[in-house]
């Protein structure tokens, strides 16, 4: 990696200290925090397909809700029989020791970091030929048929959902669970930003552009752009997989529409954060997952029952008035802090051809 | 094979029958769509909303102690302007934009009506008895329900009217024209601002009315506006834009292909299928056109 410049380690060991003391500080709020660090991790893996490779997908919640079922599935399939344990309240009747219940999610989240990334690769080569709306709604068809097909599994709990193992007993602290699946969710949303970082900085960005600014071109000019959109969706899915991973051992419970392939909330949600902090930006999701995170935490209780008319309205008025997001306003207003040199003289004359 | 379908063959002509009647509801569903696609190029995601918000209004109709069958006359009435005021609200905004823009936007409409229509009319699945009775075909062995075969009926009378309409009248021509050559049409004076507000309305109003005859033949829910939406993007992705007769005979392929599905991968599928066939018809068109080193656009 380049120098990092000393005014960013400040602001970097800034945040990770201000993340690490965060459950001690706003103990009240870890599942709130960890709630955060996910939709951020979401946001920014969004990010990477439809701000940088202009490839807008809906279909990210695929990967997110893959995850949570393969977690939560090895977790229990490693030490009892899955199907006894969806079929009606296994978890009362198989207990996992603490060894058991880390050795599992451990396993499992690698499981489901690694299976949505090949299942991304796979389909990558038939999907990812679709372009711009085409693409959009390619992937709004598979998150949804995703979400129908695991509501009718049997062995996954269908319709009824599944509980996802309680955290062992044994461990009495009771802020315990709730400060490690802060500290996982942390760890996953630190791992992302440094992958983020490294790929903005590297040539590997500058090809996911060139395929967002002109294909045609990109492949004119020799990029094997096929090869590069699969490795950027597969990116994206490994850590999809994981956040969801996560979320369904927080959760406790998943419901194949309304948790693990939620489209209508997580699904758009992602893009939205996206779009609201400013797409095509390191900063940008980051930025509009923790607004958007404070604005739904502090609205949703007021307006109980209106909170997805009002869901709906946000989206239109950002998609509408507010398509550059937080990022691109800053840049119009502080392009110095950008580093793009503006020439007053072009800026006057234009001003004056108006 | 062990599925009973095949075991039966008067089960296969029951979902024959089934499948094209309701085919053809789906097709002036996706007429509505091309239409719009091709005027304005805008996809709509609330389409599906506005399909049941059609059928709400017959269905409170129906409350009243009129006769659903009404609705399908006074559901686009009413649609048309609520068609109408989308347009002027949010719609207008996107026109000239990217599509993802205006997939967004009509997310973000989809959602809010959605809630509303649940705040309304509740979470209930309801449906709107007509009371027209069931027709037995073979020794009863195939019950055709007679509303369905009235859908059916109306759903190609109003098309008819349309492409009529379309050919004849004044704004017709000029809906046709703005979606030829938008800046031409307006050189020439056309007012293309109210062509796209009148195209948006005409869709909703083909929305009003589809919704009214599902509330007589199918059931009605809040949640179920999205299925028709992507059920009506397949069948213009696969007919074309613009190409009725099309249009027609891949909504009564739809409509085989759901009934089929429904028997024999079973009731809980059938949504599911319905989507995994959007995937699938997109890939499948994908490879077909990669190899003339095309893509859809």
């Amino acid at each position: 990696m380049e120098k990092v410049k000393q005014k960013d380690l400040i602001l970097y060991s800034g945040l990770i200290i201000l993340g690490l003391a965060a459950p001690y500080l706003f103990s009240a709020f870890k599942v709130q925090l960890t709630y955060l660090c996910v939709l951020i991790v979401l946001a920014m893996t969004w990010n990477l397909q439809g701000g940088e490779m202009g490839y807008n997908t809906f279909g990210n919640i695929l990967f997110y809700g893959l995850g949570m079922y393969l977690t939560a599935s090895v977790q229990v399939g490693m030490f009892f029989p899955l199907a006894e344990w969806t079929e009606s309240g296994g978890e009362k009747t198989f207990v996992h020791t603490t060894a058991q219940y880390f050795q599992g999610i451990g396993v499992g989240l690698l499981v489901s970091a690694i299976v949505p990334a090949i299942i991304a690769g796979a389909i990558g080569y038939a999907i990812l030929g679709l372009r711009g709306h085409y693409f959009a709604i390619c992937t709004l068809g598979l998150g949804i048929a995703a979400g129908e097909i695991a509501g009718g599994i049997e062995i996954i709990g269908a319709g009824q959902g599944f509980t996802t193992p309680p955290f062992p007993a044994e461990i009495v602290d009771a802020e315990a669970r709730g400060k490690f699946f802060y500290f996982l969710s942390f760890a996953l949303l630190v791992g992302t930003f440094v992958f983020v970082k490294y790929i903005y900085g590297s040539r590997f960005r500058l090809i996911l552009n060139a395929i967002r600014d002109n294909e045609d071109k990109a492949e004119a000019m020799g990029i094997q752009t096929m090869k590069y959109k699969i490795v950027g969706w597969m990116c994206s899915a490994f850590f999809c997989g994981l956040a969801g991973g996560i979320m369904g051992g927080l959760i406790g419970y998943i419901d194949s529409t309304d948790v693990a392939f939620d489209g209508r909330e997580m699904g758009v949600f992602m893009v939205l954060m996206a779009i609201l902090g400013g797409k095509g930006t390191l900063w940008g999701p980051v930025i509009g997952a923790t607004l958007f995170h404070f604005f739904k935490e502090g609205l949703w209780t007021l307006i109980l029952g209106w909170q997805y008319v009002a869901l709906g309205v946000l989206i239109v008025v950002i998609v509408v008035y507010f398509p550059e997001g937080v990022m691109g306003w800053l840049r119009e207003k502080y392009p110095e802090r950008f580093g793009e040199v503006i020439d007053e003289k072009d800026r006057k004359a234009q001003v004056e051809l108006k | 094979m062990d599925f009973l379908i095949f075991k039966a063959p008067m089960l296969m002509v029951q979902a024959s029958l089934d499948g094209i009647l309701l085919g053809i509801l789906f097709a002036l569903i996706a007429y509505g769509m091309a239409l719009q696609w091709g005027v304005m190029n805008i996809i709509n995601i609330a389409q599906g909303d506005l399909v049941i918000l059609g059928g709400y209004i017959a269905y409170t109709i129906y409350l009243w102690g009129i006769h659903p069958a009404w609705g399908v006359i006074i559901s686009p009435i009413i649609m048309f302007f609520v068609g109408w005021a989308l347009y002027k609200l949010v719609i207008n905004k996107v026109v000239d934009r990217d599509l993802f823009i205006s997939i967004l936007a009509t997310f973000g409409i989809a959602i809010v009506f959605q809630q509303l229509m649940n705040f309304i009319f509740g979470a209930d699945v309801v449906v709107a008895q007509s009371e027209y009775g069931t027709t037995m075909l073979f020794d009863s062995s195939v019950t055709l329900p007679n509303s369905k075969i009235f859908s059916a009926f109306i759903s190609v009378l109003y098309a008819i009217a349309l492409v009529i309409y379309m050919r004849k009248s004044k704004l017709g021509r000029a809906i046709r024209a703005t979606a030829q050559n938008a800046r031409a049409a307006k050189i020439l004076g056309v007012d293309t601002e109210k062509v796209y507000a009148a195209t948006f309305g005409i869709n909703a109003a083909l929305c009003g009315i589809a919704g009214a005859l599902i509330s007589i033949t199918l059931t009605l829910h809040p949640y179920v506006g999205l299925p028709y939406t992507v059920r009506s993007f397949m069948i213009v992705i696969v007919a074309g834009l613009g190409n009725l007769p099309a249009v027609a005979v891949s909504g009564m392929g739809l409509g085989l292909f759901e009934e089929f599905a429904d028997y024999i991968l079973g009731t809980e599928f059938r949504i599911g299928a319905v989507f995994l066939l959007l995937v699938l018809i997109l890939v499948y068109r994908r490879f077909k056109l990669s190899k003339k080193r095309e893509y859809l656009k």
